[in-house]
């Protein structure tokens, strides 16, 4: 596991913007409270929503083989991944079979999830990111690396000089937002329209029609989806609803809960290939990694209805206060304790059940209603197989359900901190595990911002 | 890869054969709208404002002198079964541009399918007078003309009048492309049309 990294700890001593952060949090959260107070029916929607997913878990293997005919007869070619390495082996192959060093990609959880970009990058193609926080990320010299520093953490000018050295084409920029924006959309534009192949997730997928669905504000999930003339989407098999009038309950469901918004920008839905309209070829991967095995747990199953809103992360107070990157996953917050454990198999990640105050905050503002606490304790049952570890484990959780404890506990830590030293303190146990990070910095917005769900 | 389907469709079958049957599924949400019909327009022309779109209200006679006046002679694309009197003097019929030829364009005038009021969205299913996706997209302005009798008030409601639209590509715009990534300020159009003039005409009755 990769130790705490260098530019966290930089990050660590800046109080502006941890402040700056919790800032957003809050923002974004209350938008969401009054964005849903407006909808008179939401509890409905919730239980709809609730009840849709359960019924996909339940029949899953039917709504995937009908999804699969779906898109077939539509014109589109189904693939399968029992993991994530054959999900990557099968993209890259379609990039090669059209003989491509670039794809143009928007951004999803599910292919950051399994490493796609590392893994096209070492067969010899380069992913363009294309959500303007993650091109930021991608121009620096951050990536390929795992850890992602959020836009939000880059201010104006900072941003200004990084395009100056990068893609600005010797144009001189000032660091008004809207300039920086424009320049980003130049860059991006041509390798929009001479891109051959597009890369993305999805957040839905139709077993009934076998219409994908990508929800996004940018516009650049509806380049990467539209220009290429053939496009590859990556879909965990969770993901699939019953029948497209399902939609109706989601697309209320996701926008309003995830940045507070009646609606997104823009949401795309494609059917297999249309003659004269988008790509003229079209993959969709199946992805399971670790998704059945979560199936097969009756209580932790609902881990899977997850629409990846968000919402759950903004009211955590264990979340805000230790940032994502605390969670070694890409999926942060109430719903990746429960979720990464699962996927990876509880002895792997034995301490992420214990990043939780039990609040209920989360639950409260689930979508879907997801029982997070209960689900919490369910995979804690499962952790606690001595009593030293039962007591380890207890006080950690002590620790994150306490402001004051918390912060004692992280000065101790602190100052402890160096590249091989441990942590130490009751924090200790947390670092033997390693399988949850202390005192990453916060990042939100990396989630929020580049997610929306895909 | 057969196998890899094989044993996923297996994992699956094995994961799920024991449990409780799900829930029967309640739709008890709102499936209809209770607004009047002046109310609904009113209230989409709200929510787009909301977004930052342009909004314009009209009347069947008037509307192209309205759209040569927002035009301004720029070179428009328009879908191939854009009626004659939306197409503004100098349009430029998309019959099968490039994707350069598209980004060299002003703007593209289309109409929809359908429009929800309660969220502030147009909703194009790709027919004649919408044209393909990339049509809507790679221009930087994009006029789209709304009759009274397209909108709706609720989603539900947008997905009833899509039944039989299933298959075909779909684009739901509620205000043009933004970002709120640098300092969470938010920026209209990184890549989808900076500019949306939604123009809403009366329908004469
Ligand atoms: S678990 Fe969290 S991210 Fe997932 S749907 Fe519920 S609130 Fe949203």
């Amino acid at each position: 596991m990769t130790s705490f990294p260098e530019a966290a700890r930089i990050a660590l001593g800046d109080s502006q913007l941890r402040h700056n952060l919790r800032n957003a949090t809050t923002t974004i959260r209350d938008k969401r409270a009054r964005v849903v107070a407006e909808v008179p029916d939401w509890d409905e929607l919730r239980e709809a929503g609730r009840a849709i997913k359960a019924d996909v878990m339940r029949r899953l293997d039917e709504y995937l083989l009908q999804f699969e005919e779906s898109v077939q007869a539509a014109g589109g070619q189904v693939h399968w991944a029992r993991d994530g390495a054959e999900a990557n082996a099968i993209v890259l192959d379609v990039a090669r079979a059209h003989d491509v060093t670039e794809v143009v990609k928007v951004k999803s959880l599910t292919t950051d999830e399994i490493g796609l970009n590392e893994a096209l990058a070492a067969g010899g193609v380069h992913a363009i990111e294309t959500d303007f926080a993650e091109l930021i990320l991608q121009l620096d010299g951050d990536w390929p690396s795992h850890i992602l520093v959020p836009a939000i953490h880059r201010n104006r000018s900072e941003i200004r000089d990084l395009f100056m050295r990068t893609i600005a084409d010797g144009r001189e920029l000032s660091d008004d937002p809207r300039e920086l924006a424009d320049t980003a959309r130049l860059y991006l534009r041509e390798k929009f329209l001479d891109a051959k192949v597009g890369v993305s997730g999805a957040n839905f997928g139709i077993a009934e029609t076998g219409t994908l669905v990508v929800v996004e504000s940018e516009g650049n999930g509806r380049m990467c989806t539209t220009l290429p003339p053939v496009l590859v989407t990556v879909l965990g098999i969770e993901k699939l609803l019953p029948t497209f009038a399902d939609l109706e309950v989601f697309l209320q469901l996701l926008p309003r809960s995830s940045t507070g918004e009646r609606m997104n920008p823009y949401t795309s839905l494609w059917t297999g290939v249309t003659i004269g309209d988008g790509p003229q070829e079209f993959h969709v991967v199946l992805l399971d990694n670790g998704r059945t095995r979560v199936l097969s747990d009756q209580v932790g199953r609902q881990a899977l209805h997850c629409i990846r809103c968000s919402a759950c992360l903004n009211v955590c107070p264990v979340y805000r206060r230790t940032g994502g990157h605390a969670y070694g996953s890409v999926y942060p917050g109430p719903i990746g304790a429960i979720l990464t454990p699962q996927l990876r198999g509880v002895a792997n990640a034995k301490s992420l059940p214990y990043a939780s105050s039990l609040c209920g905050a989360c639950y409260e503002v689930c979508p879907v209603k997801i029982d997070i606490p209960s689900v919490l304790l369910h995979l804690r049952a499962q952790t606690e197989k001595d009593v030293a570890e039962r007591i380890a484990m207890r006080s950690l959780a002590r620790i994150f359900g306490n402001v004051r404890l918390y912060e004692w506990a992280q000065r101790l830590a602190r100052a402890g901190e160096g590249p091989a030293r441990r942590v130490p303190g009751p924090l200790a146990s947390w670092t033997q595990t390693r399988d949850l990070k202390p005192f990453a910095k916060e990042t939100f917005r990396e989630w929020w911002s580049r997610e929306r769900g895909a | 890869m057969n196998e890899a389907r094989d044993e996923i469709l297996a994992r699956t079958r094995a994961a799920i054969r024991e449990g409780t049957p799900p829930d029967p599924l309640a739709r008890a949400y709102r499936t209809t709208g209770v607004v009047d019909d002046p109310g609904r327009v009113a209230l989409l022309g709200e929510r787009l404002l909301d977004y930052r779109a342009r909004v314009e209200h009209t009347t069947a006679t008037a509307l192209r002198d309205l759209l040569d006046e927002i035009a301004r002679g720029d070179r428009i694309g328009v879908p191939r079964g854009l009626p004659e009197t939306w197409r503004p003097a100098n349009s430029v019929e998309d019959d099968g541009l490039s994707t350069h030829e598209l980004d060299a364009l002003d703007g593209v005038i289309t109409g929809c399918t359908v429009a929800i009021a309660e969220t502030g969205t147009l909703v194009l299913a790709g027919g004649e007078m919408e044209g393909r996706r990339a049509l809507t997209l790679v221009p930087d302005v994009h006029i789209c003309v709304v009759r009274t009798d397209q909108i709706v008030e609720t989603v539900p409601e947008a997905f009833a009048a899509l039944l039989g639209r299933e298959h075909r590509p779909l684009t739901f715009v509620s205000g043009p492309s933004a970002t709120s990534d640098i300092e969470l300020e938010r920026v209209e159009g990184v890549h989808g049309p900076r500019t949306l003039i939604v123009v809403i005409v009366k329908e004469a009755s």
